[in-house]
């Protein structure tokens, strides 16, 4: 089951820190994060790596971003 | 598919951090103030004193590099396609933590663009300055961990997003409509400096240049000297930081080359030895750069994509230097001015404040 983040018209750092709060809830292993600027969707992949989980989709619709997260 | 951003690898970040570092020196040696290669704060405060919103003799000069920086990023944003105009988080609570900041700033005089440069010219008294913005960060870090957040924006015009960027053109023009003349320190509407920091200033067209190039830079890889230390302390990610640390070596190693460096404590360009308020004026400006969400030069650079909010922070630290300068709060290298301490604490006081009351849980 994946979890939903929408961080649209949010800035550096709350995307990343709500995409983070996500991952350690530990409830799913599937996340996607709703960004609406190029810095929050690279912030939030950065920060997804980092914490061991794979960016598996990056998708983008008119100025928003979808980024999907995974943990196997 | 989007060609990839370089400039958002590590080694981007380091380079443009390497770019900053030399040519901030440079601007030194081409005829820029002691160690303010680059200040925003301090080139914002002569701005406000060119525009008579202060009477500081000392520091008055529309400096083009600020003009640079948002132009510069304004350029990118549209050649990348990130030009994202957007506004209303808060506007009012971001003025007046742009006021604060800059008072912050200015009882240490400068910025955390100039605590570096301090640093790397051999100032001891810097380090003070940037272990109390790191704590000033630092306390911004446990209100973000609290849920501390200033609210949504919403997308708006793309005309809106140019009134910060026009404002700039506008100074520009009157920079070109009114240059300095010999001995003066009147032409037309704008004030200059006869002496004191606001007198010296490198050529405006290598101002303007570098300030275009490092606002472009810095638009690219989102360089942020208050996000370095912020991004650190609460994820333990280098790569903000490892851009500070760039800045920092390429500025030593070029004031090296060039005979810029001067270790020691007394007698520093610009900065006083009242080592408690060097510390708690940063604490100051450390926290409101964590709570608007940028330091000085990055606000500038989100003006430059469109950030209104951004842009009302920048506007909220000229008018904060008009009142640093008109009120007495401003140092000056004989120590703090004689209102500055009550500044502080006041300024500290209304930043918690804003931290403590302004939580919002914004899960959906």
């Amino acid at each position: 089951m994946s979890t939903k983040v929408d961080a649209r018209g949010l800035s550096c750092p709350q995307p990343v820190l709500m995409t983070i709060d996500e991952i350690k809830a530990g409830a799913t292993s599937e996340i996607e994060i709703l960004v609406d600027t190029e810095t929050s969707k690279e912030n939030v992949s950065r920060a997804a790596t980092s914490q061991g989980w794979e960016v598996a989709d990056v998708s983008e619709e008119g100025n928003e971003y979808k980024i999907t997260i995974r943990k196997d | 598919m989007k060609l990839k951003n370089v400039f958002a690898t590590r080694w981007g970040i380091i380079g443009v951090g390497l770019f900053i570092g030399v040519f901030a020196a440079l601007l030194q040696k081409w005829g820029n103030p002691g160690n303010m290669g680059i200040c925003v704060a301090c080139f914002e405060r002569d701005i406000a004193g060119a525009l008579g919103l202060h009477r500081a003799g000392v520091v008055q000069y529309i400096r083009p590099e600020i003009i640079g920086f948002v132009m510069g990023s304004l350029i990118a944003a549209y050649l990348f396609k990130e030009y994202r105009p957007r506004l209303g988080s808060a506007p009012i609570v971001r003025f007046v933590l742009g006021v604060f900041a800059m008072i912050g700033a200015l009882v240490f005089l400068g910025c955390p663009w100039r605590a570096a440069l301090r640093l790397a010219g051999g100032d001891g008294t810097a380090i003070l300055g940037l272990l109390g913005l790191i704590f000033g960060i630092w306390i911004g870090t446990l209100f973000l961990k609290k849920g501390y957040n200033l609210g949504r924006t919403q997308a708006t015009h793309a005309a809106a997003g140019w009134v910060l960027p026009i404002i700039m053109l506008g100074l520009l023009a009157l920079l070109i409509a009114f240059p300095q003349i010999e001995g003066q320190n009147r032409s037309g509407v704008l004030f200059y400096s006869l002496k004191g920091p606001g007198s010296m200033h490198a050529p405006l067209l290598i101002s303007l240049g570098v300030g275009l190039a490092i606002g472009f830079l810095a638009q690219r890889s989102r360089f942020c000297t208050m996000g370095a230390w912020r991004d650190f302390i609460l994820f333990r990610q280098t790569h903000l930081l490892s851009g500070f640390i760039a800045l920092v070596a390429a500025a030593f190693v070029t004031n090296l080359i060039v005979g810029q460096f001067h270790p020691g404590f007394k007698g520093q360009p610009v900065a006083h030895t009242m080592q408690i308020w060097n510390f708690a004026g940063m604490v100051l400006a450390g926290l409101a750069f964590a709570l608007a969400g940028g330091c000085p030069g990055r606000q500038l650079f989100l003006s430059g994509e469109g950030d209104g909010d951004a842009a009302i922070f920048v506007l909220g630290m000229i008018v904060g230097a008009g009142f640093a300068h008109n009120f007495g709060l401003a140092s000056s290298p004989k120590g703090v001015g004689p209102y500055g301490i009550e500044a502080v604490i006041i300024g500290l006081i209304v930043c918690l404040f804003i931290g403590f009351t302004m939580r919002k849980r914004s899960k959906t």
